[in-house]
């Protein structure tokens, strides 16, 4: 979607609209009543900007908003605020992923302001995987902060325009806030109450874990529609293509928190090409979690088949037509000084609207 | 937390007794009683609720599961990893502090489910410190009356 008043120079801030808490796409997006659509971008093991690029021109037009992770699984990759800052110099919409493992409140509040002034609209406010389950098991894990008390901290630096410690803010950091969650770990029935609870600490939207189970996940909206939160929170699922029924396997045994029913595996095993019948498993999925009463979007995780994610916007249908921002400049163009986005009249063909 | 009314009445009989001697307290010194106090506070709470000492109890508020167990020590529900068994996704063995505070807080039938409240963050200087003197000498604060 591209809005009428999409800044002439790619990486500037669009207006915050009455009612709006950033001056994001995400945002507006949702608020309109728009079935948005985010993937998350794989960080690079890497110093290279290019790298960052190449990943994110994968989803261009297909996204509205790009979640980068921050350290997920408690694996070392190029950090949440580098790819912001790259990619929001260029205009991407950007959701930076905040861990409570790694940092403490006072490294969390610099970050926030500091993704902020370079672009971010939109924060996710994660606990963390723990150490243990990552490439630097010997690491210490900090826990400062968790997703809670991390929400209404920078909820209390948007609104209050103080710090933590109560110290002023020359300017707020106009951020939409976001969680994630879990609807298919124990405790079942505390699962939607611990999402209001997150309302409550300030999350405006959320993304949830992989969603492969409908039966339990239509029972867990069935209870937050109960208690009225999918009136106060945009709620994308969370999804994502399985590469096989023994990468389903292997998830399932071992990344923390991800609930795959044997019915999935089985339907990939029984298929000729299981990388594609991945695809096909998650485009249904998507199809299905739309039907449901109080979903406002999907989050693709397409983790190692990014280049797939096209497709699968593509072929759900999920954008009904509508096209996301995509960036108007060639960057490939050697003409354009990379990284630096001060060409102020290059207007694309259909931006009018 | 299968004893969770219990002690909670127990807990709430300790408070009343200890806001009642504030006078006394006050006069010998809270700063002078808290090594004592953290003693038998870390016998007990140790004992009973396998309390880590952080300080700044909130088992009132987590069906008395003591949630500074949890090794990514939160304050405020149970993370997204928890095992499908209930166990812990850091310590396999160990169940989710949370599991058993959910499972604590439908025993305890209140109205309000006091695992909606929002925790702030630990304030990690009372980290060792006794967490019945401060709640003493906060409650006192409250009725308005000189600490």
């Amino acid at each position: 979607m591209q809005f009428e008043d999409e800044p002439l120079v790619p990486g500037e801030r669009l207006p915050i609209r009455p009612g709006h808490s950033s001056f994001g796409r995400l945002e507006r997006v949702l608020r309109a009543g728009g079935f948005a659509v985010t993937a998350e971008i794989a960080p690079p093991d890497s110093a290279n900007p290019a790298e960052v690029y190449e990943r994110a021109a994968l989803f261009d037009g297909y996204v509205d908003a790009m979640n980068a992770t921050d350290g997920s699984g408690a694996n070392c990759h190029m950090s949440s605020v580098g790819i912001c800052s790259l990619l929001c110099r260029r205009g991407y919409g950007m959701v930076m992923q905040v861990s409570a493992r790694d940092r403490n409140r006072i490294a969390i509040q610099g970050d926030v302001l500091g993704g902020s002034a370079m672009g971010v609209a939109s924060i996710l406010c994660l606990t963390g995987d723990g150490v243990d389950v990552g490439d630097h098991p010997q690491a210490k894990p900090v826990f400062d902060l968790d997703c809670m008390s991390m929400l209404s901290m920078i909820r209390h630096m948007r609104d209050e325009s103080r710090f933590l410690s109560g110290r002023i803010l020359t300017e707020a950091p106009p951020v939409f806030l976001g969680a994630a969650a879990n609807p298919f770990a124990p405790p079942l029935g505390y699962r939607p109450l611990r999402l209001a609870k997150k309302v409550a600490a300030g999350a405006q939207f959320v993304q949830t874990q992989y969603c492969f189970d409908i039966d339990a996940f239509r029972r867990y909206m069935a209870a937050v529609r109960d208690a009225g939160t999918h009136e106060k929170v945009f709620i994308l699922p969370g999804v994502g293509p399985l590469a096989s029924a023994r990468s389903a396997e292997w998830i399932r045994g071992n990344v923390p928190g991800i609930h795959i029913p044997d019915a999935v595996i089985r339907r990939l095993r029984g298929a000729v090409n299981q990388q594609q019948e991945g695809v096909n498993i998650c485009i249904d999925m998507i199809h299905r979690i739309r039907e449901i009463e109080g979903v406002h979007g999907i989050h693709i995780m397409a983790y190692r088949q990014e280049h797939r994610v096209a497709e699968i916007v593509e072929r759900s249908g999920v954008l009904d037509g509508r096209q996301p921002w995509r960036p108007a400049v060639d960057w490939k163009n050697p003409a354009f000084d990379q990284g630096h986005p001060t060409v102020p009249d290059v207007r694309p063909p259909g931006l009018s609207n | 937390m299968r004893n969770a009314r219990g002690l909670k009445k127990l807990y709430a009989a300790i408070e009343r007794i200890l806001v009642l001697s504030h006078p006394l307290l006050r006069r010998i010194g809270y700063a002078r009683l808290d090594k004592p106090f953290m003693k038998i506070e870390s016998v007990t709470k140790g004992f009973l609720l396998d309390s880590q000492n952080c300080g700044q109890c909130i088992v009132g508020f987590t069906g008395l599961s003591c949630p500074m167990n949890c090794p990514k020590k939160m304050r405020n529900g149970p993370c997204g990893g928890v095992r499908a068994d209930g166990n812990c996704e850091v310590e396999p063995g160990m169940p989710c502090v949370w599991v058993l505070a959910w499972e604590g807080n439908q025993r305890l039938r209140e109205e309000e489910i006091p695992l909606q409240v929002v925790q702030p963050p630990v304030d990690h200087r009372l980290i060792g410190r006794s967490a019945w003197l401060r709640e003493v000498r906060i409650r006192v604060e409250d009725s308005g009356h000189a600490v």
